[in-house]
């Protein structure tokens, strides 16, 4: 069993009210950081720790938080992203809804660390009851004196609110999330200036993820070397998986950053192996917008290694035969699945979500649903497999936020390795009309079988 | 002064210059095609991603290249920067893409567009776009709407630069006018139709690099290259009254600000002077307007014209209809002298 440093306690009762989270140990990280540490010493704990943004793109939090400039006379703000909108992640909900007093525990340590006085939870409209579960736990901790003037007699004052978006994935983007919370149309701004010297309202600004926030907390408890301990080089701590797919046990699970993909799929502790004893065609290892594997490159890398799950070692081999750990949503398919109509179902959504405003994405992420949906749908041509390629490249690289890359990577990696596929739906026009056509005659590539 | 190299070629520039605006001070080939920046319109920029440009270097302090291309016209130059632009295969390459993109969903009906001949897209097009489309499906369409009486909006053919955006947020007062929706579906549009009632609106047709804002005392009038452009002057108490008439035989079909070579307006005018005024004996003619970025109407070589025939023609014209006489009518050479 790995040890659990975010959700041991999900399965206590009345783990969201204030009372029974205190008693298993909660608001030890404030005690302590208010009490017996300087903010810098705080920083320092999450330096040494190695915590790396669970959010998606992996950065350093103890650096990103160094880089927040300081000038007098300024208010900084903390920020924490809740807008989990990637489709097959789902972790953020899980920890807020279940123990939402995790969140705002790490909310108020980590604005201790970065000398904010005013703080924000910017969730997705979507999760409407989650933010009234956060709305009640924030009003305990008020009551109970964990927020407002005076935090324990430290001298130190934090206001905690939490904002609702209008369901926009850009809004995920954080300088769309600032623009959002600000109240303005959630477009991402043109960087640089990032956040760290001009955010919210012009103000220094950190954006962190909720799971990167809660972290904070044992990382404080525990100490920074510590909680570098668990993991594997750069990949320290614990991560939440959310997996889901053709999985038996789908779910969210804490993992040590030190155990294999192989493990996680195929042990009774955590997915429990593929349903309905398929076999693994591929997956989706960090949520849609990261490029897709084939069974055999998932488990092992191109060098033969096995493939861990780490941040590392999940990118081995680039784009060419790796992936990325993103933000840990795993999405398993089994040979009944099309991955030309998951890619065409991936490319819908980053269509839908396109915020609009500059031109590759807006144009190329309709262009490439179009044609996925012709190719899926049995009216594809062959040359329509070379100008998707050609779309995404275009689209990649050249847009002002990360969502044309998002938009790009999965169709890139989807015909990268599975093109004979998307030449069987142009092949046999009359099989791939039928929507379930694989359940009749599952396909999978005999150079991508992998027998466990 | 920071010193960038943009294409082989050095420029000291001072601080604070956008590695765009370095390349037009060298100037000729090396300037960056730019849909959506506009010089005269503060935050405007960095969506359209022609002006796209390849990073070689990021600043002698920092000699790493930036990971992806940068969009030019937001990007400073940074002291020892050493800038790619028509010298990297790979980013013309990229620029190719993005002019692609803005062009699939515009409706290329040019024949039937007032702007066609002046149009940004059109020359862009012309120089980086590809000869053939590679998209088969519908292009979107959105229904026309009137700004107000004077400005007509056909959506359509908008490719969503934001100028008209940042025209009514800085121009005007009690701003009605933004972007709706979002993707590829967002459209220009006034709050719940509200009209754009505000001396400076008519601005907005002229920054307008398509013929999505279009001056609706002009649409279907003539084809610009039809008519011949003159400086012309008025007392304007709102405005500099410093404008271009766009004439056709006796007539005056449109008057609109003066463009530079970039396209860009020289000084906002007021829509007083734009719509209101439609008399040639309104206005003081200063000359010919010589056009130099749009190939179609720079074609008439209509410059070359003996000005002292002009000037008896118009006196004729206007004495035929019993206006009033143009009191001067000055060569370029006679302008920049009284200057």
């Amino acid at each position: 069993m790995g040890r659990k440093l975010l959700i041991e306690h999900v399965h206590v009762p009345g783990i969201e009210t204030l009372e029974v989270y205190r008693s298993k140990g909660g608001y030890a990280s404030v005690e302590k950081a208010l009490k017996t540490m300087s903010p810098e010493a705080v920083v320092e704990e999450v330096k040494k720790s190695g915590l790396r943004g669970r959010g998606g793109a992996g950065f350093p939090t103890g650096m990103k938080w160094s880089f927040l400039a300081k000038p007098p006379g300024v208010a900084r703000y903390l920020v924490c992203n809740a807008d989990e909108s990637e489709p097959g992640t789902f972790k953020d909900r899980y920890l807020m809804e279940k123990i939402p007093h995790a969140l705002i525990e790490g909310m108020i340590t980590s604005s201790y660390a970065l000398g904010a006085h005013t703080s924000y939870i910017y969730i997705r409209g979507e999760y409407f009851y989650v933010a009234r579960i956060l709305e009640q736990a924030i009003e305990e901790a008020y009551a109970a004196g964990w927020l407002g003037k005076n935090i324990l007699g430290s001298g130190y004052d934090l206001d905690l609110y939490v904002h609702i978006g209008a369901g926009a994935y850009i809004c995920g983007e954080e300088t769309a999330l600032l623009e959002s919370l600000e109240g303005k149309r959630g477009n991402p701004r043109i960087k640089p200036p990032f956040p760290a010297i001009a955010g919210l309202y012009g103000c220094p600004t950190v954006v962190n993820n909720v799971e990167t926030i809660a972290a904070i907390v044992p990382i404080v408890n525990e100490g920074g070397d510590e909680y570098a301990k668990i993991g594997i080089g750069k990949s320290t701590g614990t991560k939440l998986i959310s997996a889901s797919g053709h999985l038996n046990k789908p779910g969210v699970y804490e993992i040590e950053m030190n155990i294999s993909v192989e493990e996680f799929i195929y042990s009774d502790e955590y997915c429990g192996g593929i349903s309905g004893g398929k076999k693994l065609k591929a997956c989706v290892p960090g949520g849609s917008s990261v490029p897709i594997l084939p069974a055999d490159l998932l488990l092992t890398t191109a060098n033969g290694d096995k493939r861990m799950m780490t941040y590392e070692s999940l990118s081995d081999g680039g784009f060419a035969t790796g992936s990325m750990m993103g933000s840990g949503g795993f999405i398993a398919y089994n040979e009944t699945a099309c991955i030309v109509r998951s890619t065409w179902n991936f490319s819908r959504f980053y269509h839908h979500e396109s915020c609009g405003q500059c031109s590759p994405c807006r144009e190329g992420t309709g262009w490439m649903e179009k044609i996925l949906h012709r190719l899926e749908n049995g009216h594809g041509k062959m040359e329509d497999i070379d100008l998707l390629w050609d779309i995404q490249r275009k689209i990649e690289g050249n847009t002002i936020c990360p969502l044309g890359d998002a938009a790009a990577w999965p169709v890139a990696a989807a015909i990268r390795h599975f093109r004979e596929e998307f030449e069987y739906h142009v092949k046999y026009p009359e099989k791939v009309k039928d929507p379930n056509h694989f359940h009749k005659q599952s396909f999978i590539s005999s150079k991508q079988s992998v027998t466990i | 002064m920071p010193k960038v190299t943009i294409d082989n070629i050095e420029i000291e520039v001072p601080e604070g210059t956008t590695i765009l605006q370095a390349a037009r001070m060298i100037g000729g080939d090396v300037v960056p095609p730019a849909m959506c920046y506009y010089s005269k319109l503060k935050t405007s920029g960095g969506y359209c991603r022609t002006c796209i440009v390849k990073v070689t270097q990021g600043s002698a302090k920092d000699p790493r290249p930036m990971p992806k291309p940068v969009a030019s016209c937001r990007t400073f130059v940074q002291d020892g920067m050493v800038v790619q632009n028509t010298t990297s295969p790979e980013l013309l390459e990229a620029r190719k893409g993005v002019v692609e993109f803005l062009l699939i969903n515009h409706p290329l009906d040019c024949p039937i567009c007032d702007q066609a001949g002046e149009c940004d897209l059109q020359n862009l097009a012309y120089d980086h776009g590809a000869a053939k489309t590679r998209y088969d499906f519908e292009r979107r369409k959105f229904e026309k709407i009137d700004i107000g009486n004077k400005i007509k909006l056909h959506m359509t053919r908008c490719i969503l630069c934001y100028r008209c955006v940042k025209v009514a947020d800085q121009l005007t007062d009690g701003r009605v006018h933004g972007v709706m929706n979002r993707g590829d579906v967002s459209e220009i549009s006034t709050y719940i139709q509200n009209a754009v009632e505000n001396d400076f609106s008519g601005n907005m047709i002229d920054v307008c690099p398509v013929g999505a804002l279009t001056d609706n005392t002009f649409r279907f009038k003539s084809r610009v290259w039809f008519t011949k452009p003159l400086d012309a002057n008025r007392t304007c108490t709102k405005c500099s009254g410093k404008v271009v008439l766009w004439t056709k035989g006796n007539e005056l079909l449109r008057v609109s600000a003066r463009k530079n070579k970039y396209a860009e307006v020289e000084e906002w005018i007021c829509n007083d002077c734009r719509f209101e005024h439609k008399n040639m004996e309104d206005w003081n003619v200063e000359g010919p307007r010589k056009i130099e970025h749009d190939s179609v109407i720079s074609q008439n070589h209509y410059e070359n014209i003996d000005l002292q025939k002009l000037k008896l023609e118009i006196n004729r014209q206007i004495k035929h209809q019993g206006g009033k006489k143009i009191k001067e009518v000055y060569t370029q050479a006679q302008i920049e002298n009284k200057k």
